[in-house]
């Protein structure tokens, strides 16, 4: 069976997904990393700022805020 | 650390701090946390020390440091930078590890958050891989109470295999078993073995085969397990730390090198580069942390941050997200306005109701005219003026400002704002180091170090002046009052005056974007940098204590510094004014020499004299230029706003000179503490140059277009 990822920037608000690939590499994938966001992390979108770009995710207990740039290059499945 | 007396002022030029070690009896304890633990309130709690703490990340911009005493021994508790990791990723980080590591505290006390246990863990893990002699504190237990989530501190502890208590570092409770702790690890009478974390076999395999020779070598200075798996991940930033903590370097050492070569080929046999070394670290410990996390954690309540999460869909929303934060603004002006009116009346009266005494006394003393015109018309006036203009305001704006810092509000400011500090190229914690310029620019830019890029660092840093500080808004208000609230009758007054500083305030965050922008395009080109900005659960401020704290350690703290300057000043105008050549004074000499290029700006030679003799603080200019005015002018009693409007009348002020005043005092040169700030945060003299001139340059532009525009329409 063939499971298709997505872009974390195109996760609803509201809906949650699994991180399965990391694309970022250097700094930004060690932040990342640092997030907690290892595979299989479950993500929930919660809120847009006013301009749309940050978005706010429920990561491993925290609410970070994620510009689509990073959020870009966070592959994973919707659940 | 926000505004304190450690964190704006000359303290702030002081060198990092230095621990003696050594003395028998006093043991040096390293706080560590997570940002936004409440690790400044433990802290405080336990020193004594008042150390300002804000809900927001990033708040401990210099290590603090405090002495306290338990059971007859004495500690030294070294507040170090708040991270989420030991990966060194950032400046702040690293000198979070280097002091933890190298530092050699005799005990680390990291300070979590009971409501985000899982991902504080990460830090605590990391942290046991580096030293054993580690207590955890669980705090903000109370939090995690009213969250319904219980935490088995026993069971943590047991899978730690380190100390873990619990704390509600705000009300004190806990703080006294973590001294316990603290005094029992420091003692040794107790062996810890802590958790050890087990990495994926092949990494594992590696460690085995080098660290023997790296034990070898560095013996039990430190960890040779973790040294170990540092020189495995070829960590460059690490390194170089260990090469001046060893005084040399173990990659040139031939039986390391050796071991190593051998690692790496068995790695390299399972396909394991650099970066994957790098993941698979970091997966095994959140995975450790995870695995911890789900043992020993419970909810009561799924839905525990259900009401941090509908908070924020208003704050944040697209339709109310901004309203909202520039209400706020406007109504913390409103308040700070409509509220100083009344006291700095009173204090106004009572100061000069003094210097009539002072003066009654001098002369009954008999002393010479000279010395009455040095002591009192020269350094009680403008002292005076400087209490009742400044203090009002900022006891009530102080305040306000802190229970706004306290809610978590701020972090939602960078959120709302970031989409514009992004189009300018910048980074949208850059937000948060504007705020806290509101304060003070030179703890704003302190602040600054919580942006991880440089570039954006340097925007950041040379942009803060933008930000109309404490200094500047009871001078801002003054202005507004005396000149434009007049239009507007009776309770209107206050909200137009609101209004107006609102206006000004929103100004200063558009040529912040803007110059941002102009030096992304040009001398500091670049895009932007990755960014992730944490919002913190919101927290319900301790009203009672923030009033307390934030008068006596930032209002209080502020006054004293201007009072310092002020006195001088006063001394300096007098003098100038009273000293002729020929048939004019100093003063008229040096306002005379500066006025015709003040009039191009829309300003006078007496103001801005007074800016450049404000350079030491920006809250005397407005008592600069009444005491040189007094001084050439014929008005010589004053004991109300309205009178000062009279005398800056008489000396042909009219609303564009109020304007370009304004104008001018949100658009010049840094003041000297803030300059001196710059110039140790980017150890650079060439970026302090520029963080004086383009605000300068920008101001004299501004005020020049705007001044010729208005007199050649024929408005004033």
């Amino acid at each position: 069976m063939e499971k298709k990822y997505i872009p974390l920037n195109f996760l609803p608000l509201g809906m949650k997904g699994k991180v399965k690939v990391l694309t970022a590499g250097g700094s930004i994938r060690r932040r990342l990393l640092d997030l907690g966001l290892v595979s299989d992390t479950e993500v929930e979108a919660l809120q847009k700022s006013p301009s749309g770009d940050p978005v706010a995710y429920h990561i491993r207990g925290a609410v970070i805020a994620l510009r689509s740039e990073e959020a870009s290059k966070i592959w994973i499945e919707a659940i | 650390m926000g505004l304190t007396s450690q964190s704006s002022g000359s303290s702030v030029l002081q060198s990092e701090p230095k621990i003696i070690h050594n003395i028998p009896d006093k043991k040096v304890i390293a706080l560590a946390g997570n940002p936004n633990v409440g690790k400044s309130t433990v802290f405080n709690s336990l020193t004594g020390l008042n150390q300002h703490t804000g809900n927001w990340p990033g708040k401990t911009v210099t290590s603090a440091q405090g002495q306290y005493k338990h059971k007859d021994r004495n500690f030294t508790l070294v507040d170090i930078p708040g991270t989420y990791s030991l990966m060194a990723n950032s400046v702040e980080e690293e000198v979070a590890r280097d002091f933890i590591c190298f530092g050699n505290p005799d005990a680390t006390v990291i300070v979590t958050d009971a409501t985000c246990m899982e991902r504080n863990l990460n830090l605590v893990l990391q942290t046991l891989e580096i030293t054993a002699n580690v207590v955890v504190c669980v705090n903000l237990l109370d939090e995690a109470k009213r969250k319904k989530i219980n935490i088995n501190l026993n069971e943590l502890s047991r899978q730690l295999g380190v100390p873990v208590i619990g704390t509600s570092a705000r009300s004190g409770e806990g703080l006294n078993e973590l001294m316990d702790a603290v005094h029992e690890l420091t003692s040794k009478r107790k062996t810890y073995s802590p958790f050890r974390i087990n990495y994926t076999y092949v990494i594992e395999q590696a460690i085995t085969l080098v660290e023997p020779s790296v034990k070898e070598l560095i013996g039990n200075t430190l960890n040779s397990r973790w040294v170990t798996l540092k020189l495995l991940e070829g960590d460059k930033a690490l390194l170089r730390a260990l090469h001046k903590y060893l005084k040399y370097d173990l990659t040139e050492k031939f039986t390391i090198t050796k071991k190593l070569n051998e690692a790496y080929n068995i790695l390299r046999e399972a396909n394991i580069d650099n970066d994957q070394f790098r993941d698979t670290i970091v997966s095994d410990i959140v995975g450790m942390a995870a695995n911890i996390f789900s043992t020993t954690i419970t909810f009561e309540n799924q839905k525990y941050n259900q009401l941090d999460r509908k908070i924020d869909s208003i704050l944040t929303s697209k339709t109310f997200g901004r309203p909202i934060m520039i209400g706020l603004l406007g109504i913390v002006f409103w308040l700070t306005i409509t509220g100083a009116n009344t006291p700095s009346e009173i204090i106004f009266n009572c100061l000069f109701w003094i210097e009539d005494r002072l003066s009654d006394f001098f002369m009954w003393a008999g002393t010479p005219s000279w010395v009455h015109g040095i002591l009192v018309m020269g350094i009680y006036r403008t002292l005076a003026w400087v209490v009742s203009v400044m203090l009002p305001p900022m006891a009530i704006f102080f305040p306000l400002f802190t229970l706004l810092e306290d809610s978590g509000y701020l972090p939602r400011i960078a959120f709302n704002l970031d989409n514009y500090f992004k189009k300018a190229y910048a980074h949208g914690k850059q937000a948060l180091t504007m705020c806290m310029g509101f304060g003070c620019n030179a703890a704003g830019i302190i602040g600054c170090r919580i942006i991880d890029s440089p570039r954006e660092r340097l925007i950041a840093t040379i942009t803060n002046n933008f930000v109309p500080c404490n200094g500047r808004f009871p001078t801002l208000i003054a202005i507004i009052t005396m000149f434009f609230a007049g239009i507007a009758a009776g309770p209107f007054q206050s909200l137009l005056s609101a209004l107006l500083l609102t206006g000004i305030v929103i100004l200063g965050v558009v040529l912040t974007l803007l110059i941002s922008k102009m030096l992304s395009k040009t001398i500091l080109k670049g895009l932007p940098s990755s960014f992730t900005l944490e919002l913190p659960p919101y927290r319900k401020p301790q009203i009672g204590r923030v009033i307390v704290r934030s008068i006596f350690d930032r209002t209080l703290f502020v006054l004293g510094r201007a009072v310092l300057v002020a006195a001088p000043a006063g001394l300096v105008i007098w003098i100038l004014a009273n000293i002729h050549l020929g048939n004019l004074s100093l003063l008229s000499h040096t306002a005379n020499f500066l006025n015709p290029f003040a009039h191009l700006i829309g300003l006078d030679g007496h103001i801005l004299m007074a800016f450049i003799l404000g350079f030491p603080a920006n809250e005397i200019v407005v008592p600069i230029i009444i005491m040189s005015y007094m001084a050439t002018g014929n008005i010589l009693e004053l004991d109300s706003l309205d009178q000062l409007r009279q005398l800056l009348v008489s000396h042909n002020w009219t609303w564009l000179t109020a304007v370009c005043v304004m104008l001018f005092l949100l658009m010049h040169w840094p003041c000297g503490t803030t300059c001196l700030t710059i110039r140790k945060e980017t150890q650079s003299w060439k970026w302090t140059l520029v963080s004086f001139l383009l605000p300068t340059i920008t101001g004299v532009v501004i005020c020049f277009v705007v001044a010729n525009t208005v007199r050649l329409l024929g408005f004033a």
